[in-house]
């Protein structure tokens, strides 16, 4: 694929859009933080990474996704919904009684594999799912997205020892590094991650840096993968929470929020406005 | 129905529960390529080893870390694959929220067989008894639990749950070699084994019993020594307790003058509160007599020793069944 100006072009729109969509999916409150976050990230890999078919989400051929940061599902729901998944209108319903969406991925959602939002979950099944494709000589990947603090899980690093150990390279891990948790930040209130790289390196993984809101960039370290043949890649994908919108960009009290009337246009404009 | 060599194996006096289950693993292996077994390092003593023998581009070994081997077996069945996941009883407790999210919520057919459960492991301490298992699993929806009670009833299990049940499964393994008291159940071949439907041991009308896993024996035996004593005992084995044979405790409720319940388990959220829960909502006036560990943690000893000092005993069983019936 080629990574031309027209294409950056194209993607850093829909992401803009993905994220004007977010507000208002989050229009009865919302984890705003980690979604923004990960806005641009989602966009160029459903839109320009992943082999995947909106009207065939189950189409053997297709490359899996997890959402192991399941809290970022408002994210998910609106970037799957401009890609074809569904219409946007069904995102009216995100959060209410039996609706497909939830703030939580549920196998109800059209492209969903498996409910996720309990953290450190995620890349577990990213193994299982990587190893069944190599059992079967599929040429598949599994791209799995993780959020920094949902490192602090102790799962995720046996996660981490045992895709090297059967040499899954078409498994890819994805961290958003926005470097904020619930509580705070990771490296001085809930728990330091640092050195990230040299942790993933230093357990055979095949580690990439990345801006994680330069669409170019994200192209470009996709293009890359596997990184090394017969081992698992990492993109750690270095990012702002609440990306986007100024009064939560960096602000860990935005993890999760409800925007008022007014809240909500500035969120909006600020988002139209930006490059 | 198992092939002849596993049925012969099974029916060997002596032969350990989970050795049943491993042998019968292999064979299911060679009839469905799609089955793949795990285990966290203890291939060999959770008997995936028979299996491994035969299909090692199948069998994953994924160290001493439960939770991302059943976060991996979630991720296998996705894909059509059959996962047979092992591990001992007590660590069904680490991975408890990894069942119940990956496993149970989406309904993926996963099979968890834990070996050495109970007091299986008894000088290995509280640290390695499986006493709470049957609890937090059967408060899972979409869970299936199944507990066999000898060798040959392991055998019918295996099978039943793997090749023919789709959806979450905790089978309840035995380690030992030592089903005392189920000798008529390693001669008994022809007793049709269905997920969900109790198998009436012996037919009686003064009291019931109703036992799973390998107490079974236990309250045979009680039920012949009642006998002797003109007392006649209905013998249930209640080898699914989820989904519970609701129509078996009916009828042992409305036509016994009350039930002992007998589980190698804590008798909170087991067997027993099970069979407590049905008659109560259906209303039905009797009496049930819980046998069990009794909300305590227990000491180190050899297994059998632990059986009697907490109750799970032939004896015990008479005493309350007498209780029952002569109140």
């Amino acid at each position: 694929m080629e990574i031309t100006g027209a294409l950056v072009a194209t993607l850093s729109k829909k992401a803009k859009e993905n994220r004007q969509i977010i507000v208002d999916v989050f229009k009865g409150g919302g984890h705003f933080g980690g979604s923004f976050s990960c806005t641009d990230i989602l966009t160029v890999l459903y839109n320009s990474v992943m082999n995947v078919d909106p009207a065939n989400p189950k189409w053997e051929g297709r490359d899996y996704f997890i959402l192991s940061k399941g809290h970022a599902n408002g994210a998910l729901a609106t970037v799957l919904a401009t890609r074809g998944f569904y219409s946007c209108e069904q995102l009216e319903t995100f959060n209410c009684l039996d609706s497909p969406f939830g703030e939580h991925p549920t196998q109800k959602m059209p492209g969903v594999e498996i409910p996720t939002g309990s953290l450190g979950h995620g890349l577990s099944i990213g193994v299982g799912i990587a190893l069944s494709l190599k059992l079967d000589k599929k040429d598949s990947k599994v791209y799995v997205l993780m959020g920094d603090g949902e490192l602090h899980e102790g799962q995720v690093w046996e996660a981490m020892q045992a895709a090297p150990k059967w040499g899954l390279d078409n498994l890819i891990a994805i961290v958003d590094r926005n470097r904020l948790s619930m509580d705070g930040p990771t490296e001085s209130v809930s728990m330091p991650l640092e050195p990230l790289v040299d942790k993933w390196s230093s357990f055979n993984w095949a580690v990439k840096t990345v801006d994680g809101h330069d669409v170019r960039a994200l192209l470009e370290v996709s293009s890359a993968i596997p990184f090394r043949t017969g081992s698992p890649s990492v993109i750690i994908a270095n990012t702002v929470k609440g990306k986007g919108v100024s009064f939560m960009e960096g602000d860990y009290n935005w993890h999760y929020g409800l925007l008022n009337e007014e809240t909500r246009r500035q969120a909006l404009s600020e988002i139209a406005e930006a490059r | 129905m198992p092939s002849d060599d596993v049925m012969k194996q099974a029916t060997l006096k002596g032969i350990a529960g989970r050795d049943a289950y491993g042998l019968t693993l292999a064979q299911l292996g060679k009839e469905n390529e799609n089955i793949v077994v795990m285990a966290a390092d203890a291939l060999e003593s959770t008997k995936g080893i028979y299996f491994a023998k035969e299909f090692p581009e199948r069998t994953f070994n994924f160290g001493i870390a439960e939770a991302n081997m059943v976060g991996a077996a979630a991720g296998m069945a996705l894909r059509g694959k059959v996962p047979v996941v092992a591990f001992y009883g007590f660590l069904t407790m680490r991975v408890c929220e990894q069942v119940r999210t990956d496993i149970c919520y989406p309904r993926l057919n996963v099979k968890i067989a834990a070996t050495a459960s109970g007091l299986a492991m008894g000088a290995g301490g509280s640290t390695h008894h499986g006493l709470e298992d049957i609890a937090i699993m059967r408060s899972f929806p979409n869970m299936t639990i199944v507990c066999p009670a000898s060798p040959i009833e392991t055998v019918k299990a295996t099978r039943a749950v793997i090749a023919d049940h789709d959806g979450p499964v905790y089978l309840r393994l035995v380690r030992g070699a030592d089903f005392g008291g189920t000798e008529e159940l390693y001669d008994r071949e022809d007793i049709p084994f269905e997920i969900g439907k109790a198998i009436i041991l012996n037919e009686g009308e003064d009291v019931s019993i109703v036992a799973t896993g390998q107490v079974v024996g236990l309250a045979l035996q009680a039920g012949r020594a009642l006998e002797r004593e003109g007392i006649s005992a209905r013998v249930i084995n209640m080898h699914t307790v989820k989904p519970i044979d609701v129509e078996a405790i009916k009828r042992a409720a409305k036509e016994t003058t009350g039930i002992v319940t007998i589980e190698e388990h804590s008798t909170i959220g087991g067997l027993g509160d099970a069979v407590c829960s049905v008659v109560c909502e259906e209303c039905i006036p009797t009496r049930v007599r819980k046998i069990g560990i009794r909300d305590k943690f227990c000491s180190v000893g050899p297994t059998s020793e632990l059986w009697s000092k907490y109750g799970l005993s032939k004896e015990n069983i008479i005493d309350v069944a007498k209780s029952i019936v002569q109140d």
